[in-house]
């Protein structure tokens, strides 16, 4: 309040001192300014349809948003527009400091698996249009959160790679170009296990994986079996192979709930591959001849 | 896991609602296969402590029979037996991998033949008890 009497005193005294044209110009800016300001307000309310976007907001780092809390985000809706459009945009347009991990938008890289509506689902794949609003986005459960959607990765890759996931014959060609095929037959076996992208929707779904860390959990496990069931390794690696599978914490832990199944993006039928490997664990271990 | 911050039960059993068909199924197979565990005990007690003769029996046995809750409790059993084997017979193709597929509609048929079964043994259980 002190501060604006001295500018009415101004104000009075203005006139006397400023040319007419003087005046009309700062009118002119005046209503210009006026007229931007409008223009701004109108830009802001958004014309047509709008989704509504609960997002989980955390940050250890930050004072003040050490608690997480949800941050509403009104988007507007464009026909087509996926989960992580919508993020995109509200991280764009009002929160720079909304972060989350994405990369392809396609489906393919598996950075952006998130907890949409209370399932795991990947925010690229998706449709705004197929969820009820408000949308509420999550970092996926029973993993640390780093930082908003972002959550710890490390245990997950842990388990992916405990599996050996690679090819690994027991014998190469004598040629060095030559190469190691695969039959047809062969190749159909294990081909919805090759599509894994490794965004760990299955993990996060598992009501196991969650109480017990040791548990390779359904991609591991469809790692494991996508290599187990490849005919080209041999006998060796296939033993070592079905003793990492059939070990404590392996398929024997799965309960078949079917949640991987029903959350994975990929489509890929987890229960039926763990409950194949169990089927290969008793049959290697139950020889009566 | 270690949670940096505690997401409390909306990670688990909060989430209820958005449960589906297998993991109804596998609360359900947990949950009666810890009453039928609580009925062999309570069956074990009972029969134990009327075993001094054929008179003892017979009034024990008739004795719980005359209560109301004891029949109500009957019905609940059955219900509860019905569904854990069935859900196990569904269990079984699960694990010789027939039909996984539809596993979730296996499982409401478990629910609805355990529903008719049970409907249907009212009129035995309660005759008689009102």
């Amino acid at each position: 309040m002190s501060t604006q009497t001295p500018d009415t005193d101004s104000e009075n005294e203005q006139p006397s001192s400023t040319s007419p044209q003087e005046r009309r110009m700062a009118e002119k800016q005046a209503r210009k300014e006026q007229r931007e300001a409008d223009e701004a307000a109108a830009a802001n309310e958004i014309q047509g349809e709008t989704v509504e976007l609960k997002v989980f907001r955390y940050d250890p780092e930050i004072e003040g948003k050490e608690e997480p809390r949800f941050d509403s985000f009104t988007v507007p809706f464009e026909k087509g527009m996926t989960v992580l459009d919508a993020l995109i945009y509200a991280r764009d347009e009002y929160d720079s400091s909304l972060t989350f991990r994405h990369s392809c938008r396609q489906a393919v890289c598996g950075s952006d698996a998130f907890f949409v509506n209370g399932s795991q689902r990947l925010g690229c794949q998706t449709q705004i249009a197929d969820l009820d609003g408000p949308v509420r986005v999550e970092p996926l459960p029973h993993q640390d959160v780093v930082k908003d959607l972002v959550v710890e990765m490390d245990h997950f890759y842990d388990q992916m790679e405990s599996v050996d996931p690679f090819f690994d014959p027991d014998e190469t060609p004598d040629d060095e170009l030559e190469e190691q095929r695969q039959d047809r037959e062969n190749r159909e076996k294990v081909k919805l296990s090759t599509r894994c992208i490794w965004c760990g929707a299955c993990m996060s779904s598992c009501n196991i994986a969650a109480g017990d860390n040791k548990y390779l959990g359904p991609a591991a496990i469809n790692k494991a079996y996508r290599f187990y069931m490849d005919e080209r390794e041999g006998e060796n690696k296939r033993q070592e192979r079905l003793e990492i599978i059939e070990a404590e914490h392996g398929v024997w832990r799965c309960q078949t709930q079917f949640s991987c199944t029903n959350v994975c993006p990929k489509d890929i039928p987890l229960t039926d591959h763990i409950q194949e490997l169990k089927r290969e664990a008793v049959k290697q271990n139950l020889k009566f001849w | 896991m270690s949670q940096s911050y505690d997401r409390g039960l909306i990670e688990d059993f909060g989430r209820w609602r958005e449960f589906t068909a297998g993991m109804w199924a596998w609360v359900f197979h947990k949950f009666t296969g810890w009453v039928l565990i609580g009925y062999l005990f309570t069956h074990i007690a009972v029969l134990s402590t009327s075993m001094q003769g054929a008179k003892t029996f017979n009034s024990t046995i008739q004795g719980l029979e005359s209560l109301a809750l004891v029949r109500l409790l009957e019905v609940g059993l059955l219900a509860v037996a019905v569904f854990h084997i069935l859900n196990g017979i569904r269990l079984l193709f699960v694990d010789l991998g027939v039909g996984l597929e539809s596993q979730d509609k296996s499982f409401y048929a478990s629910l609805v033949l355990t529903g008719i079964i049970v409907v249907a043994s009212v009129p035995t259980f309660v005759s008689g008890a009102f």
